[in-house]
């Protein structure tokens, strides 16, 4: 039986931290969250700005728009990096030097990207959409520009290491990435119960999220080169593509990462095995497909892209929620059906990230198709889904690690009784205020909005507002939790 | 009802489905049973659960796509209007503003700084459509109006500073009533 399926144990032994490792991880983990609650402060000054209850400037306000996006993405990622290393080292042996060094070209990275924004000015957007980063018309400098994708670089160099890591470490146990995937029984064949869900997850984002990050490279190599000589101008459609497949497998790579926390997690609260199955490895397979080549549904709008990539985009969308509504999801809801689950932090936690996860995806695939999309591309429709599912969907899954991590060293708390309502409530208003403003055909990315679309920011800002003090007690609490001793915690806890 | 309440109104059905499926098994979850029965009707569910997503998928894929939303790229629309669509930090250039009520209108749209959106807003506020406008290349808009009014072009594709004020207006107007909507 692998650790996933070792039901009743809480904390198994073989998950305890060296000292290094628990510093690096914890580093990762206040990190995180401390961003984290910068960047959902960010986002509040935006809706209270387009509330019209404070004035922020445009140039500001698209600043912040622009650290906000990158800060938030990098920050999911680099929380779920932490998740899967924290699980996938029980499987294969992981550099601890690759773990920390990406942390600290992580950390280089972003500084690089809040000095480009708040000191170069730089307010391009997350997405740095060639070639708004060189048409600036006075806004920042070019080399502001390029300061902020050096940031993005360090950071794709990281992440890149790692999961070179990771690939090299699964190709030594498990001979080679086919077999970690489970490919060979895809078709036919016992499938061995032991092999851990983990390993199959972590080894798919390896593969695609490297293709992506390499993506990135190349385009931000392009535009690098674009910046200081000029004349070498790439074409802006080929940009483009290489942007939203990086952009869209780098966002999805947290899902597929933070999502082992579920796999691994659920099956200790719900006290029932989480067994893996044919549909798991068809699941993870297919996903490994489908997201490198679903990302042209964010070209829609796009009409000189060749017409097959853009039905490709809208039938990929439909087909990657399969997995979802069919394996993960489902299976999440199979496992705890009438288990006798105990709702402690971590599970309610887990519970959420499932719902958030599934439900957010509802309003993705609406948009993935073509008739749709002209109607709803680039209205706040767009970020009600997206934040739907990483603000309810994959942060719960990442502190539902936290929480778990804390649980051996902290009391029960009583603010969990109002903690974890509140955020739930104050996520679902802010998703909610977004999509409503979306289908109503308010434009994202506007620093300055019409007086109809106002009640829908105000209701957002309230949402957010309740968001953030609902994180604020979370990031006091793990912060304290992380920072107390395990003692000779980790073995002899158990469920019960 | 306009496209996107029906949007809006599938999406809260899809979202309701998936919530009373959460809410269902949250509030079975304390009555332990036997897992094998529970896996086994679990996974006899499924394989309906899976065909019924399947079936409508493709349903929906097969109404959406047929005819194609998009116009043909490369062919120049029969008896359209043809108005050509220039974006440019932070302003709109139309070649005419006055379009006609009921007859196809070929938007021929490019920018010549960045990428922009070219997103048309009804005279009810809501967007009609929409496309890209992209430096070196000209994507093709193919709509007909049956609403006469005032229409707004808005940027809908993040473009610096003055993102938000790239608007512009145009009138549809019936054919014959000396230009009045």
């Amino acid at each position: 039986m692998s650790d996933a399926q070792t039901v009743g144990v809480l904390h198994p032994a073989n998950e305890a931290l060296t000292r290094d490792e628990r510093i690096v991880l914890n580093l990762y983990f206040i990190s995180a969250l401390l961003v984290f609650v910068l960047m959902m402060l960010l986002g509040l000054t935006m809706r209270t700005s387009q509330s019209t209850w404070m004035s922020v400037p445009p140039n500001i306000f698209y600043e912040i728009m622009t650290a906000h996006g990158a800060g938030m993405v990098g920050t999911i990622v680099l929380a779920s990096s932490a998740v899967m290393w924290f699980f996938l080292r029980k499987y294969v042996r992981l550099s601890l030097s690759i773990f920390a060094a990406n942390y600290v070209l992580f950390m280089l990275g972003a500084l690089a990207i809040l000095g480009a924004v708040f000191l170069g000015g730089y307010a391009g957007a997350w997405t740095f959409l060639y070639p708004l980063p060189v048409h600036s018309m006075g806004l920042w400098s070019t080399n502001a520009a390029a300061l902020f994708m050096l940031g993005y670089l360090l950071i794709g160099v990281g992440f890149l290491l790692f999961y070179l890591d990771a690939m090299l470490a699964i190709i030594r146990v498990y001979g080679n990435l086919g077999r970690a995937l489970g490919l060979q029984w895809l078709f036919g064949g016992e499938i061995d119960k032991s092999h851990p869900t983990t390993v199959v997850a972590s080894t798919m984002v390896a593969i695609t999220n490297s293709v992506g990050i390499l993506a990135g490279a190349v385009v931000l190599v392009i535009c690098l080169i674009n910046i200081y000589f000029p004349s070498v101008a790439p074409n802006a459609l080929l940009v483009k593509n290489l942007i939203f497949l990086f952009g869209h497998m780098f966002v999805n790579a947290s899902i597929y990462m933070a999502v082992i926390a579920v796999y691994e997690l659920l099956p200790r609260y719900s006290g029932r095995p989480y067994p893996i199955s044919r549909a798991f490895l068809w699941s993870w397979a297919s996903s490994l497909v489908m997201v490198l080549i679903v990302y042209p549904h964010h070209l829609m709008m796009d009409y000189v892209m060749p017409h097959w990539m853009l039905v490709m985009g809208q039938i990929i969308s439909y087909c990657a929620g399969l997995p979802v509504f069919t394996v993960t999801v489902y299976g999440a809801l199979t496992n705890v059906y009438r288990s006798g689950m105990r709702w402690t932090m971590p599970a309610s936690l887990l519970m959420l990230s499932m719902f958030g996860w599934a439900a957010g995806i509802v309003p993705a695939i609406v948009d993935g198709t073509i008739g749709v999309n002209k109607l709803m591309h680039n209205t706040q429709w767009v970020p009600g889904h997206f934040h739907f599912y990483l603000l309810l969907g994959v942060l719960p899954m990442v502190l539902a690690l936290m929480f778990h991590l804390i649980g051996q060293r902290t009391p029960a708390r009583a603010s969990d009784r109002w903690s974890f309502p509140l955020y739930v409530f104050g996520g679902l208003v802010f998703v909610f205020a977004f999509l409503a403003a979306g289908h109503l055909s308010t434009p994202r990315r506007f620093a300055v909005h019409l007086p109809p679309w106002l009640a829908y920011d105000q209701a957002g800002t309230v949402g957010a507002a309740l968001v953030i003090a609902a994180m604020l007690v979370f990031t006091f609490q793990i912060i304290v939790g992380l920072s107390r001793p395990t003692g000779n915690a980790h073995a002899a806890l158990a469920a019960g | 009802m306009i496209t996107q309440d029906h949007v809006w109104m599938w999406t809260l059905a899809g979202i309701g489905v998936v919530t009373l499926a959460f809410v269902f098994v949250i509030v079975n979850a304390s009555k332990p049973a036997d897992p094998s029965t529970v896996q086994k009707h679990a996974y006899a569910i499924r394989r309906w659960w899976f065909l019924a997503l399947v079936l409508l998928g493709v349903g929906v894929a097969y109404a959406s796509l047929k005819p194609f939303p998009i116009a043909d790229q490369h062919a120049q629309a029969e008896s359209a209007q043809v108005v050509a669509a220039v974006g440019r930090q932070w302003s709109w250039q139309l070649s005419q503003n006055r379009i006609e009520l009921g007859k196809p209108v070929q938007f021929d749209v490019t920018s010549v700084d960045v990428n922009h959106g070219f997103a048309i807003y009804g005279p009810n506020d809501r967007i009609v459509t929409q496309v890209q406008a992209m430096p070196g290349f000209t994507n093709r808009l193919l709509y007909t109006f049956t609403e006469p009014g005032k229409y707004r072009v808005m940027c809908l594709e993040y473009c610096g500073l003055a993102h938000h004020g790239m608007v512009t207006e145009f009138e549809v107007v019936a054919a014959g009533n000396g230009g009045k909507p």
